[in-house]
């Protein structure tokens, strides 16, 4: 049946007609205008103000600001937050292309394999980060597995090591997402045209020249897709390290979403925390806006969405 | 779109290149597992053997006891009723915030997809934007909001939060979903005498069982492993699993029960894992339908 019928709709009747499909979006205008939009503001407002425990209405500039980039634990966390965020999204992004490659290779029990490298994504962060805690740490660990057997000077203390904490925030990081981007670039990899790899083969191009050079670039979009998907668990991380090392030993693994948090509910701060969350949101606009203009915008081709 | 079959070279023999492929997995393979496997080994050795054994070792006497211990004695700061509490707590949670956040997104999907409402597009791309940015960046007006009408620290509250930061994935997966029916089949059920509410219950509800489970295993998985929201919204009488597992495992004083903590981080992962397993490659479909949730 492709004949499209058209009804003959009298305007006047259009308005009881719709009024049903308008109020079954009263509930997303309200999350809409109430919390996304409205709590942005008033947390954008409030970083303006004097705040402690209780919210003022005050204005007092950049006063904030000003005190949140004089803050030792803020510089700290910003300072993990770009060390974390570096490491994390490329070490996802090559594990995830050589576990997508690899996995490619017309190999035996891919299904199994997927599934193994997929079930981390499916637990919580609190999860992981715990786990990991207990397998870094440095008395019955690692570290004292490998000493039992036989390598006495062998040391991996980095869990309470001030220096190194936040690349263990790393590894249990990548573990837990990494399977999401094999995921997503294996999907990628299986829509590569077979006559690619043909003409390759005519040509004596070597297999991992064709990858670099040709499959790649075919997986632009994946790729990008993912960086802005790791970009903003970066942003957000913050279950991983109160669950790991709650920001210690010190203050060595400080988060700024932890930061927040903490302003909030311990420290009582409000105008401090508001601050810091008006940084996060200015941070992840700057991701999302090129992104978005690229995937949406003016010069993007029209796709399904 | 995807094809079935891997689109690398096929391997014709056995050579150094093809050991690397398999060597390089199965690496990788042991990477993912090895934490599982530590997480359920310490969670039935006992304390004696933990501190003089093998982190990697099978027990030589395995034990029960920390799974018990966890479920119904752990503690966390002056009461000792075990993880159990959050594990009942977390379900209270669960059940009406996936019901209703899958209700009110097919809701969305719908009205958005068949409906012309005005001002409705610009709703969803704010949505959208929204599911992006940071939870810190709405918490603290939400907490003020919520006690002026008394749901702060309240199941109300913390299902209320749920609905509201899984509606943008919850619209797109419906109106993705039902922008790819054909509109004559709308059409057809207008032309019957079919209203909103007929045509959602009637034709498109019955047809969206496929996006009903892609839905159901995301906000299942989603919910459960949720910490920073329940932490915050669902009060003390409320806190679900993930928030009791780390308070039992972080806030100790004295000697840590390392077994009893495995054991309860094996039972908060338990539902996740379940829902994982059982659901296969459905659940591939969902985090690439939910990516956005990041």
């Amino acid at each position: 049946m492709a004949i499209a019928i058209p009804i003959p709709v009298r305007r006047r009747r259009t308005i009881t007609r719709r009024l049903p499909a308008m109020l079954a979006l009263v509930p997303a205008a309200i999350a809409v205008v109430v919390v996304y939009l409205g709590c942005m503001l008033w947390t954008v407002r409030l970083s303006f103000t004097s705040s402690k425990l209780l919210p003022t209405l005050d204005f007092v500039g950049l006063e904030q600001y000003e005190r949140l980039l004089g803050n030792a634990r803020f510089l700290i966390s910003v300072q993990n937050v770009v060390i974390f965020g570096a490491l994390f999204l490329i070490g996802c992004l090559v594990l995830g292309f050589l576990l997508a490659v690899f996995i490619d290779q017309r190999v035996r029990v891919e299904g199994t394999l997927r599934t193994i490298y997929l079930y981390p994504h499916a637990m919580s962060f609190i999860v992981t980060g715990l786990v990991w805690q207990w397998f870094l740490n440095p008395t019955l660990g690692l570290q004292k597995l490998v000493q039992d057997a036989g390598w006495q000077s062998f040391t991996f203390d980095w869990l309470v090591n001030k220096q190194m904490v936040v690349y263990t925030l790393v590894i249990a990081g990548v573990w837990q997402f990494v399977g999401l981007i094999m995921a997503i670039l294996l999907a990628g990899l299986r829509g590569v045209e077979e006559d690619l790899w043909k003409a390759a083969r005519v040509d004596g191009i070597p297999t991992w020249r064709v990858y670099v050079s040709i499959v790649l670039p075919i997986l632009r979009p994946m790729v990008i897709t993912s960086t802005v998907l790791l970009a903003i668990a970066v942003v957000k991380v913050y279950d991983l390290v109160v669950a790991m090392t709650n920001g210690g030993p010190g203050t060595s693994s400080e988060m700024p979403a932890k930061f927040v948090m903490d302003h909030l509910f311990e420290r009582a701060n409000v105008g401090l925390a508001m601050a810091c969350a008006t940084f996060m949101l200015i941070t992840v606009i700057a991701v999302l806006a090129p992104w978005l203009y690229s995937q949406y915008g003016p010069r993007a081709r029209r796709r399904p969405a | 779109m995807t094809a079935a079959e891997p689109a690398g070279r096929r391997p014709r023999h056995v050579t150094w290149g093809r050991i690397g492929v398999y060597a390089f997995l199965l690496a990788s393979a042991l990477f993912f597992l090895l934490p599982l496997w530590i997480m359920l080994l310490t969670s039935v050795k006992t304390m004696d053997e933990i501190r003089l054994g093998n982190i990697l070792a099978l027990p030589a006497d395995p034990t029960f006891q920390p799974w018990i211990a966890a479920w119904s004695e752990a503690c966390t700061g002056l009461a000792c009723d075990g993880i159990q509490v959050g594990f009942w707590n977390s379900v209270r949670i669960l059940i009406p915030s996936v019901i209703l956040s899958i209700l009110i997104g097919a809701l969305n999907g719908y009205a958005l997809s068949f409906w012309r409402v005005r001002g409705a597009e610009v709703l969803f791309a704010v949505l959208l934007i929204g599911a992006f940015i940071p939870y810190q960046v709405f918490l603290y007006p939400l907490v003020r909001l919520f006690s002026v009408f008394g749901i702060y620290n309240s199941l109300t509250g913390i299902v209320i939060v749920h609905i509201v930061f899984g509606m943008p994935i919850m619209t797109l997966l419906f109106r993705n979903f039902y922008s790819s029916l054909p509109r004559e089949l709308f059409n057809a059920a207008r032309i019957d005498g079919g209203g909103f509410a007929t045509i959602f219950l009637r034709v498109m509800l019955p047809m969206s069982t496929p996006m009903l489970i892609v839905a159901v295993i995301l906000q299942v998985t989603g919910i459960w492993n949720d910490f920073i929201l329940g932490l915050t919204f669902a009060g003390r009488e409320n806190l679900p699993m993930t928030v009791q597992l780390n308070n039992i495992v972080n806030s100790v004083q004295g000697e840590r029960a390392y077994n009893v903590d495995m054991a309860a981080t094996v039972l908060t992962a338990l539902v996740p894992l379940v829902v994982y397993f059982a659901s296969g490659r459905w659940f591939v479909r969902g985090i690439a339908a939910g990516a956005v949730k990041g």
